[in-house]
């Protein structure tokens, strides 16, 4: 095999699922090329084929799926129908995979270290005690520390960072030529991911092992690759050096995607502009809204003299918040409080944006449940419009609950299933009384219309939407009793790129419209900075850092703050007419923990969202009546 | 680890004095005059109505005589029965026979029942797989006393190839039959848990990740599914035996068998309260210390519960 | 960024793919051709395909229509029994042939039918539901009702079925149908309990709950209209296998000699009576068993389709 002979050469390949529904294609006409050392990515959102080509190459389809088509060759040799103790013999010593989700990829009843153990035998490289031994050097070289313990313990002793260490030091166990890594990291935090896929890099490069990288974040694959490749249903769309495809787009889909990815430096002065625009028009409304139900209905008592004056109109205030919660010790009766929030306290101005960022474990999802009324704080106060709520009970709680509606992460559990759209839509406006049969229909219209979908849409079920239509059904739902507040919890998290960009957008122009103000909880840096004018960066529960966004941004004055921008893949890629969001690494401490110590399961869909380049958004209005079939399965990656 | 298991005995203690209570109360509670069933037909002068009253706690109120009763059980007293003999050595004599009739459908269950269900499992979706569901179904839907009777009929009468009756003390070879249709329905369950299992198993992430590894098919099969889905089989197999020694009543009448059952059925005809509720508090203290010690055996089997955080 | 230098592939190129072929479609299209599918419309039509559906319901229908209407098939009396035809074998008269008391052998098959229905199915419903009730509650409620009702759960289950029916016939002189059904609902819920607490666990932790309480739902409200009817699917399926084994448990007791008395007529009675006769006289032990385990396999037939139908794995998300 000369050097310019590629590792892997995939030409034309189709494969084929077949379903009750009948056969289905996944992929077709699809023609890739790894060359020995090199890394080349496969981008695309879920139902691209991304992955299913990637498994195809080492025979790891699910039962139903075959390759109808095309060819695969590895070293020169077309594997595509050889017999499957030839494809054995390739699996884990010529081609290494590290599964996307490090969660289930870990059998549970056996020791890691064995685990690794076994690739090494099942490959010829090592057994017994050397293999023991050998394992304990792969776990090291993948990063894991105190690799000799570690290697005795189960899968549910480990945090999510350092399964994958494992599954990553599993996967290069017999040295192949080729790693097919799938989505790595997406289930991690993201300076988790930083670690890793740095130190992945740094291995692959020593080892001269090449890497397919599939994933889903234009961003990460720009920053780790040298090629790219972009999938789209099935397809790929494009195809060049990475630092080339980025800069000048040729592909229609491929321009989209670019525009839509938050952490690429695209648009972000454009950004601001909108955001101003937008705040201008909800304080407007807001205020002229204010003002009339102040007419119809003066405040009286004591509540009215803590009344905010509309100079600085303040709709939530949280003040020294803090939440313990009992975790069993190895005794029963004995509990140690874990303080998931430490004394937090920040404003919301009416008619805008504040976000809560902060990864796994930081308490900002905890924040919001208490806003939200749905958990009781240890401590402190949540103030609406200057009055107390934090002892509400009952009648008052349930009249304070009209003014504050949460969006929640989970598009697929957060719609009854058993509900038809019409009747989810409905039940607030039935639980609170409000108007007749007919007046409850007209109200649902005018709701869906707004998150523009279309009416006939009230008799479908939950089954029928994809992920993006779902979490806009639970928008209309949050927003049938007029609230002025929307708490959105991670929201916009499992969304595909794309879709993200749209629901983004549609809250940025109900904002305008309505004149809400939201509270938007996410562990994405880079979303922030396209919905929010003030942003509160925590940390295992505490504030770390609190500000006007571009402050924080341009200026971040803390550490951690810092490693948190600098995190961003493909923040620092440098793109025409835009920023980028330059960090500098020197100053970073790198000696940091892997994992926060008490790591809530992580977000485990695409964290990045988008603001969509104006020139090139689709209509929100525009409902596609393709009569195709609905978008994809969302959140699955095929 | 330790935490579990005194938890689970912990709530075995409410649970073991309830289900005696209520045993107790549904024979005893009295609706009729248990003292005219103990005396049978014959007329009984009031003084001797008194010393049976006392003899068997009848003049205390319910609960008392309950707790009195439990006492004696733990120490091993379940009293006299209507022939005399003391109730605790008749159960003596009887219960080798039952226990032996339980192992075999035990072992028959399980090595029939977990080899069907593995291939059916791996195997799912073909006709080999489809034929042992339907299998598993009937066996189900057929009650034990008509699989007994069948088996008896037809390889007993018609083909002669066992005896029908087992008679006075029955070798491991006689118990046989009557084991294998003990055990008929209970090798059903666990053919179904086993494909169950197995077949959620074969899909899971991990199994894939084994794969790609390397491994053969065989090496991926024995390793990586069958030990993870056997578990539940495993504490399903456990539980079973204290439930196939109460089952046993109905395959010890067909066959003949001088067991628990018998003892039970004996006594039911014969409307002798303190033997039934003797046998039935009996195997009910039986059947929960078998769910106890399968609970203590997942705590082991499962790394996840063995080693808790 | 990886340097360039690393890599080997010749001067690369930039491939785009003509965008006839690949057509760009609107971000998250809504199809408005197809019909409204609720999930239980889609249960339902695979449901309708499965084969075992299919033969099990006929079967249903069958033992339905016999129990509903057995004297269309047969002019005999079973309660009439004159030993001077006993032992009869199969004749234009008794085409079943007659048993040692000198009953018709068909007629107390057809007639027994009504007897395992009407028990299977009254049982069925009151076992559903105390143990739905018991276990929705310890479910949600939580806690130390959770602990409550969890032991009670547990208390009931120890006693086996069988066993603690025996114990309450042996006390009741005059055992009825309804009597049965009673004793079998007292100790045959616990299946069920379970399986709703199980269910009703993992429901109520959904976002879709949480709405709702943000929304201002009260408690009672959530559980009735969203958490039960999303925990009922396992419900219906373990409540229509339990149908058949409430058949199989009452054919058990009869048999036994502790369910119903030697009058009603009953297969488990039939097949009790059988037993010594089986030399002599097989077909007074075949028809009855046939009969009863053809009913009991299409409603364990049924609940093994419903469950498919139901399966979360197999639906679309």
């Amino acid at each position: 095999m000369t050097s310019t002979t590629p590792l892997l050469e995939i030409s034309d390949l189709e494969i084929t699922f077949s379903t009750s529904s009948g056969p289905v294609q996944a992929v077709r006409g699809a023609s890739l090329a790894v060359y020995p050392g090199e890394t080349v990515a496969i981008v695309g959102e879920s139902g691209s084929g991304k992955s299913t080509t990637a498994m195809s190459i080492a025979r790891l389809l699910p039962k139903n799926g075959a390759v109808t088509g095309g060819s695969i060759r590895f070293g020169g040799k077309d594997i595509t129908s050889v017999p499957t103790r030839e494809i054995l013999a390739l699996r884990g010593s010529e081609i290494g995979l590290v599964p996307q989700d490090p969660m289930s990829n870990l059998n549970p009843m056996w020791k890691v270290g064995s685990q690794i153990t076994e690739a090494l035998a099942a490959n010829n490289v090592a057994r017994g005690s050397a293999a023991r031994k050998r394992t304990v050097e792969l776990l090291e070289e993948a990063g894991l520390p105190d690799a000799a313990r570690r290697a005795g313990q189960y899968p549910h002793e480990f945090s999510g960072g350092m399964k994958q260490r494992a599954l990553i030091a599993m996967g290069l166990a017999a040295r192949p030529k080729l790693l097919i890594a799938d989505e790595p990291t997406s289930a991690l935090d993201v300076t988790v991911q930083q670690q890793i896929l740095d130190h992945l890099d740094s291995l692959t490069t020593e080892l001269g092992v090449a890497v397919l990288l599939i994933t889903h974040d234009l961003g990460l694959a720009a920053e780790r690759a040298q090629h790219l490749v972009v999938m789209y249903k099935g397809q790929i769309v494009e195809s060049g050096p990475a630092l080339e495809i980025l800069q000048s787009p040729q592909h229609p889909y491929t321009k989209r995607l670019i525009a839509a990815a938050p952490s690429l430096a695209s648009r972000r002065l454009v950004s601001v502009k909108e955001r101003e625009r937008v705040v201008e028009q909800a304080q407007a409304h807001a205020a002229a809204a204010h003002a009339a139900t102040d007419a119809q209905a003066p405040e009286t008592g004591p509540a009215a003299a803590d009344a905010q004056s509309p100079a600085s109109d303040v709709v939530i205030r949280v003040e020294n918040l803090t939440k313990d919660f009992p975790i069993r010790g190895s005794v029963p009766w004995r509990s140690t409080p874990f303080r998931a929030v430490d004394d937090v306290s920040f404003d919301l101005e009416r008619g805008t944006t504040t976000a809560i960022v902060g990864e796994s474990g930081s308490g900002k999802s905890t924040v919001a449940q208490m806003v939200l009324k749905l958990l009781e704080p240890t401590s402190g106060r949540v103030l609406y419009e200057g009055k107390d709520v934090t002892t509400y009970r009952g009648a008052e709680l349930k009249s304070l609950r009209r003014r504050v509606q949460p969006i929640f992460q989970n598009p697929y559990g957060t719609l009854d299933p058993m509900y038809s759209i019409y009747r989810t839509i409905e039940e607030p406006l039935r639980l609170h009384g409000i108007g007749d049969a007919k007046s409850r229909e007209a109200k649902v219209r005018d709701l869906l219309d707004k998150v523009a979908l279309p009416a006939e849409m009230m008799r479908r079920y939950p089954n029928e939407l994809s992920g993006g239509q779902r979490q806009r059904i639970a928008i209309a739902r949050a927003l049938a009793l007029d609230p002025e507040v929307v708490v959105c919890d991670e929201a916009v998290s499992a969304l595909d790129v794309l879709v993200q960009a749209q629901v983004l957008e549609l809250l940025n122009d109900l904002q305008a419209e309505l004149g809400l103000s939201y509270i938007f909880i996410t562990h994405d840096l880079a979303v922030v900075r396209q919905i929010a004018d003030r942003t509160l960066v925590m940390e295992k529960g505490r504030v770390v850092e609190q500000g006007a966004t571009e402050d924080v941004f341009h200026s971040p004055r803390e550490e951690y703050t810092r490693r948190l921008l600098g995190a961003i893949p493909g923040g620092s890629i440098p793109l025409a007419g835009a920023e980028t969001i330059d960090v500098d690494v020197a100053e970073l401490d790198s000696s940091a923990d892997d994992e926060p110590e008490h790591a809530a399961p992580a977000p485990d869909e695409m964290p990045y969202g988008a603001f969509v380049n104006p020139a090139d958004r689709p209509d929100r209005r525009d409902h596609g009546h393709s009569g195709g079939p609905i978008g994809g399965a969302g959140g699955e990656h095929v | 680890m330790i935490w579990y298991i005194g938890r689970r005995l912990l709530q075995m203690i409410p649970v073991f004095l309830g289900a005696t209570l209520i045993v107790y109360l549904m024979a005893f509670a009295s609706s009729g005059d248990p003292i005219a069933a103990i005396a049978g037909d014959k007329p009984i002068s009031p003084a001797v109505q008194q010393a049976l009253r006392e003899q068997y706690n009848l003049d205390k109120p319910v609960l008392v005589q309950w707790l009195i009763y439990l006492g004696n059980v733990v120490q091993g007293d379940f009293g006299v029965g209507f022939n005399g003999r003391p109730i605790m050595d008749q159960i003596v004599a009887a219960f080798p026979v039952t226990i032996r009739l339980a192992l075999i459908a035990v072992v028959i269950e399980t090595i029939f029942g977990v080899i069907a269900g593995v291939i059916a499992g791996l195997k799912k979706g073909t006709i080999f797989d489809t034929t042992l569901l339907m299998l598993s179904l009937v066996v189900i839907a057929v009650p034990t006393f008509v699989i007994g009777f069948t088996a008896q009929f037809v390889l007993g009468v018609k083909l002669g190839v066992v005896q029908i009756n087992v008679g006075r003390d029955p070798s491991w070879e006689n118990l046989l039959l009557p084991g294998f249709v003990l055990g008929a329905v209970s090798f059903a369950y666990v053919l179904r848990l086993t494909r169950t299992s197995v077949a959620e198993v074969a899909t899971a992430d991990h199994v894939r990740t084994a794969t790609a590894k390397g491994l053969s098919r065989g090496g991926v099969i024995t390793k990586h599914i069958l030990r993870n889905s056997l578990i539940p089989v495993v504490t399903y197999i456990g539980a079973d035996l204290g439930a196939l020694m109460g089952g046993a009543i109905v395959t010890e009448r067909i066959f003949n068998i001088n067991g628990i059952g018998s003892l039970l059925f004996r006594a039911i005809n014969a409307g002798e309260s303190p033997m039934i509720v003797s046998l039935v508090t009996l195997l009910v203290i039986i059947f929960l210390l078998a769910n106890l010690i399968v609970d203590l055996l997942y705590a082991v089997l499962d790394p996840r519960i063995r080693y808790a955080q | 960024m990886p340097s360039d230098a690393r890599s080997l592939r010749p001067r690369a190129e930039h491939f785009v793919a003509p965008l006839e072929e690949t057509p760009l479609q609107a971000v998250d299209a809504v199809d408005t051709t197809s019909a409204p599918r609720s999930m239980w419309g889609e249960a339902f039509r695979v449901l309708v395909r499965n084969p075992v559906f299919i033969v099990s319901a006929l079967l249903i229908l069958l033992v339905l229509f016999v129990s509903a209407f057995p004297g269309l098939l047969t002019s005999q009396d079973p309660t009439y029994g004159v030993l001077g035809r006993a032992n009869q074998g199969p004749s234009a008269e008794h085409p079943f042939g007659t048993t040692t008391q000198g009953y018709d052998v068909l007629a107390r098959t057809l007639y027994g039918t009504r007897t395992s229905v009407t028990v299977g199915f009254f049982t069925m419903i009151l076992s559903t539901l105390i143990g739905g009730t018991l276990g929705a509650l310890a479910g949600y409620l939580g806690g130390f009702f959770d602990a409550v009702l969890s032991r009670i759960t547990d208390i009931f289950f120890a006693v086996p079925l069988i066993l603690g029916a025996i114990v309450i016939g042996n006390r009741v002189d005059h055992v009825t149908v309804w009597i049965v059904v009673v004793v079998l609902g007292v100790f045959g819920w616990t299946n069920i309990a379970r399986i709703m607490r199980g269910a009703v666990i993992s429901v109520k932790n959904q976002d879709f709950v949480t709405a709702s309480t943000a929304l201002g739902a009260s408690r009672p409200v959530i559980l009735l209209k969203h958490v039960i009817p999303n925990a009922i699917a396992p419900v219906i399926v373990t409540a229509t296998v339990n149908l058949g084994v409430f058949i199989v448990a009452e054919a058990t007791l009869t048999f036994l000699g502790v369910g119903l008395p030697p009058t009603s007529v009953s297969w488990g009675g039939d097949i009790s009576a059988a037993q010594n006769a089986l030399r002599t006289q097989p077909m007074m032990l075949f028809y009855p068993s046939m009969a009863l385990a053809i009913t009991v396999l299409s409603f364990i037939m049924l609940g093994d389709a419903v469950r498919d139908a139901l399966d979360p794995k197999a639906r679309k998300r």
